[in-house]
């Protein structure tokens, strides 16, 4: 055992005198979280909706006020009028407006006559974001103008009450469990991938095979060092990332001890994984070059940044075997619903199975000689 | 080949051993011994099988046939027995540049399970024997080439090993350094009655550091001896350079009747003689030229070198075969020799 905790010391006092290694593999995973999390996190606003009324009656003018008080309320539109349906399509079509409201010139009269109003948006959907945002801006304006001219005493129509369990979820927070396993990978991928492949290309593994050290004692050492590294990244980004994203209570004790385990068993399962995946590379360049695909094949399918459910099947399948899926749902169990361990009980039964029989795999792949 | 006779044990006993690489044989059933507290030198260009012997004599190759004992134990059956008494040096400097001297020493104590009581006193004496004492703190990383090969040193041997390999000790090193390291390498032998195995490819290094010399090249042992055993036994012991202030017909001829001589080569009036007795030759040489009215513009003697050596066993110069060797040629494993 001795051994083992000489690689691990090794390993630790070359990371302490890294500084910049520290810097990056924190730095990465925070902005992230922070541009990720507020770039898609939030309201569309300020879409310029040209308004071109053809009417001029009682309704279409009624239509036009509810138009303006979105535009004054949420700010979802800015209302521009136009005369000329033409050139509101033409400034649709360059791009100086983001959809046409057009009243036609029977609006007021079929409204009168209940002969099926109707007023047509015209709207860019080049951009599936910006067009589902002024679809619903506008269906919610139609609707509040047909309560408005006909609300009965009695709701004719059944309607759904939504009641929400948690505190509204802002999407940084529903992004910093992944960016919380992310930070972890990363110090996996240049702690336990690049260094260690830098390592073995400089000659520094012959050191470590003319000792009489085992197998099993060496990959252990740079298992248990590479999940000391990690753990110190995973908490950090934990701790900051609850700052930043605004979790509530997020040092909360019990919590952060539930979440340091968490922590430490994604740590031990990604660096297993990683030494798995090195045990017979040689090529210091193929760590560098498998970084961005490795990143991409275990943080998306996840469920870090979009529901899985939402995912073609064979994507859902590579999720099931993905140890990020299973690290990302008990971080977000955590955070987000603050729960006891026996929610996540399976989540940490996969992770510790993963890391067994992976660190298994790399001992018995790993060579003794050269 | 000769060979020394001893009754001494052989502290390691190399049979045959062949090792291949795909269709490339990089060593061809060699066989060797070397004795307790002997300096041996593996001396051959790169990619001439050095490295890997090497490698397979401190258990980091598996031989592909033929069998290695090293302090009396089989290095592919007992290789942690092997590992406990040996000392490596490879190649490569692969000190830990961010940690200490001090620290690069303890880490490796530990991997061998120098118990901690002996770790501490392990460590000052070799410090004292490679004279870093006063760099003890300083990273290795701010150290010169050669205070980080002696570093290597101290830490190849602070578990005490009986045996000690070197894979080309001075290599990349500047002329003073590797005469420090020489230095060091004979005073620690000394202090320690060590059994030191050491590849080069500097003539040099083997002729001054090692009792005996084994020529390799092409993966066989081509000569094995003491290096004043492995000059002597080669034709012309010395080498005249001489150039005169004219060459009469039939000059080549009358020098090569000189007595002890045994070749002659040169054009105009400039020739090399290899002879047996350089004094002598010199002065039917001295008398020859006054015979025939002609001066002695320059001359030269020059004792047998292991230059001279190798390219009488192997065909070829020591620095042609450098020049020539190609380690993108042989794979990546046989890179170093």
């Amino acid at each position: 055992m001795e051994r083992t905790w000489a690689i691990v010391e090794r390993e630790l006092r070359r990371f302490r005198r890294s500084p910049t290694l520290i810097f990056v593999s924190l730095i990465f995973p925070v902005v992230q979280l922070v541009v990720l999390g507020y770039a898609f996190g939030g309201v569309v606003k300020h879409l310029r909706l040209a308004v071109v009324d053809q009417d001029h009656g009682v309704p279409a003018v009624r239509i036009r006020e509810l138009a303006a008080a979105a535009a004054s309320g949420a700010k979802t539109v800015d209302v521009v009028d136009y005369t000329d349906p033409g050139r509101a399509l033409q400034d649709l079509r360059d791009g100086h407006v983001n959809g046409v409201l057009t009243i036609p010139p029977d609006f007021s009269r079929r409204m009168l006559a209940k002969d099926d109003p109707r007023v047509a948006l015209i709207e860019d959907n080049t951009d599936n974001f910006v067009s589902a945002a002024l679809a619903g801006t506008l269906s919610g304006l139609v609707s509040a103008y047909d309560s408005a001219t006909s609300a009965p005493r009695v709701p004719q129509q059944a309607t759904l009450e939504v009641v929400e369990v948690y505190p509204y979820v802002p999407y940084i927070q529903y992004l910093l469990p992944g960016s919380i396993v992310m930070s972890i990978f990363m110090m996996v991928m240049i702690g336990g991938g690049i260094i260690f492949i830098d390592d073995k290309a400089r000659g520094l593994h012959e050191g470590y095979l003319v000792t009489p050290i085992s197998k099993l004692e060496l990959i252990a050492g740079f298992n248990i060092s590479g999940t000391l590294k990690a753990v110190l990244s995973g908490t950090a980004l934990m701790i900051v990332g609850s700052l930043v994203a605004g979790i509530p209570n997020p040092l909360e004790p019990l919590r952060l001890l539930r979440l340091f385990l968490v922590v430490v068993v994604t740590a031990f399962a990604l660096i297993s994984m990683m030494f798995l995946m090195m045990v017979r590379v040689s090529d210091p360049l193929l760590p560098r070059a498998v970084f961005g695909v490795l990143n991409t094949l275990l943080y998306f399918p996840s469920g870090a940044v979009y529901p899985q459910q939402g995912f073609p099947r064979w994507m859902q399948v590579l999720a099931v075997v993905d140890p990020f899926t299973y690290a990302v749902h008990a971080f977000k169990t955590l955070l987000l619903k603050d729960t006891g361990l026996g929610a996540i009980g399976f989540d940490l039964l996969f992770l510790a199975v993963f890391s067994v029989l992976t660190m298994a795999a790399a001992t018995r792949l790993f060579r003794r000689t050269l | 080949m000769s060979s020394v006779v001893s009754t001494r044990p052989a502290a390691i006993d190399v049979r045959g051993i062949v090792k291949t690489f795909g269709a490339f044989t990089a060593v061809k059933g060699v066989s060797f011994s070397v004795q307790e507290g002997e300096v041996f030198g593996l001396l051959g260009p790169n990619g001439a099988g050095k490295s890997t012997l090497i490698r397979i004599l401190t258990t980091l190759l598996l031989p592909t046939a033929g069998s290695a004992r090293v302090n009396g134990k089989d290095v592919v059956r007992e290789a942690n027995a092997v590992r406990r008494a040996i000392g490596v040096i490879p190649q490569a400097m692969t000190s830990d540049l961010e940690l200490s001297v001090e620290e690069n020493l303890a880490i490796f104590a530990k991997l061998y399970g120098v118990a901690r009581a002996e770790r501490e006193r392990h460590i000052e004496e070799l410090l004292a024997a490679v004279e870093l004492l006063q760099w003890r703190k300083a990273p290795v990383k701010n150290l010169s080439g050669g205070m980080r090969r002696r570093v290597e040193i101290a830490r190849g041997l602070v578990h005490q090993p009986q045996i000690f390999f070197l894979d080309e000790p001075t290599t990349g090193l500047d002329p003073v350094s590797r005469v420090a390291v020489w230095e060091m390498i004979r005073k620690i032998k000394g202090e320690r009655g060590l059994t030191i195995l050491l590849t080069t490819h500097y003539m040099d290094e083997a002729d001054r550091l090692c009792d005996r010399i084994a020529i390799v090249d092409h993966g066989e042992l081509k000569a094995l001896d003491s290096p004043l055993k492995l000059k002597a036994s080669i034709p012309g012991r010395n080498l005249l350079d001489v150039s005169f202030s004219a060459a009469p017909p039939g000059w080549q001829a009358r020098l090569a009747s000189l007595p002890e001589v045994e070749s002659v080569t040169g054009h105009d009036e400039v020739f090399r003689i290899s002879t047996r007795n350089g004094p002598q030759t010199t002065l039917a040489l001295m008398e020859a030229a006054a015979g025939a009215g002609i001066d002695v513009a320059s001359l030269s003697v020059q004792s047998t070198t292991l230059d001279d050596v190798f390219v009488h066993y192997t065909g070829r110069a020591l620095r042609d075969a450098l020049q020539e060797a190609n380690p993108l040629d042989r794979g990546p494993v046989l890179r170093r020799g």
